[in-house]
């Protein structure tokens, strides 16, 4: 089991600001691949990902236990 | 005050308490930087903002601009904290101290603090204005990051 963070915009999309998600060992690529299908995410090609609060690449993978944030372009400042 | 170097706090900030952060017997300067809250953007007039973080990561990154600075300017030291939550027109929204021996370096770690800030640090803001609200992706007026990605290691640059 993974656990998903989301911030701003995908926040409200979601209608929540974490889930768990059943799965293990799936590649950054795949997870959003599961947002954009079975939670209506879209625009994921522009959201950043980070596996235990460090930016991931698209091939890295995701283990159960995991904590995922899904960071869309920042805007502080 | 907190004693952290890099901080993201609901409560306003203090110039003086992240002055006294960077103050060194090393400093022949010390730079700020205060950024606030905007009331018109092109035309279009804000009533607040939001500002959300994933904070722990949001500290994270912040000290890796310090270490960012450290490494290219000798002798420095920095200090940034960003505010979150509600924050009204002329606000302040982050402030960021730098010192360091000689000006010209002060100033110019200021700078790339904040460039950096705007690229890798997940932090977001919410747009509230008079017909709308809408949370802001990309305030280089970009549709999507150039790269597919924020330019996350300094090297990029």
């Amino acid at each position: 089991m993974i656990n998903l963070l989301f911030f701003a915009h995908l926040q409200e999309e979601i209608g929540n600001d974490k889930i768990k998600l059943e799965t293990d060992n799936i590649t950054v690529k795949q997870l959003k691949g599961i947002l954009k299908t079975d939670y209506n995410l879209s625009q994921m090609d522009q959201v950043m990902v980070a596996i235990n609060e460090e930016y991931a690449l698209e091939d890295d993978i995701i283990k159960s236990g995991d904590t995922v944030a899904l960071i869309p372009p920042v805007s502080g400042g | 005050m907190s004693e952290k170097l890099f901080n993201v706090q609901e409560k306003p900030i203090q110039l003086e308490e992240i002055v006294k952060k960077v103050e060194s017997s090393n400093a022949g300067a010390i730079t700020t930087f205060i950024g606030t809250v905007r009331e018109w953007t092109k035309g279009k007039r804000t009533v607040y903002l939001e500002y959300q973080a994933y904070v722990p990561m949001a500290e994270k990154m912040l000290a890796q601009i310090g270490s960012e600075i450290q490494a290219k300017w000798e002798n420095t030291k920095v200090a940034i904290t960003h505010r979150i939550g509600h924050l009204d027109i002329s606000d302040v929204a982050v402030i960021i101290a730098v010192s360091s021996p000689h000006r010209k370096a002060a100033y110019e770690a200021n700078e790339y603090a904040i460039e950096r800030i705007k690229q890798i640090v997940p932090i977001w803001k919410k747009e509230q204005w008079e017909d709308g609200e809408a949370w802001i992706g990309d305030q280089l007026e970009r549709v999507a990051y150039q790269e597919g990605k924020p330019k996350i290691k300094d090297e990029d640059r």
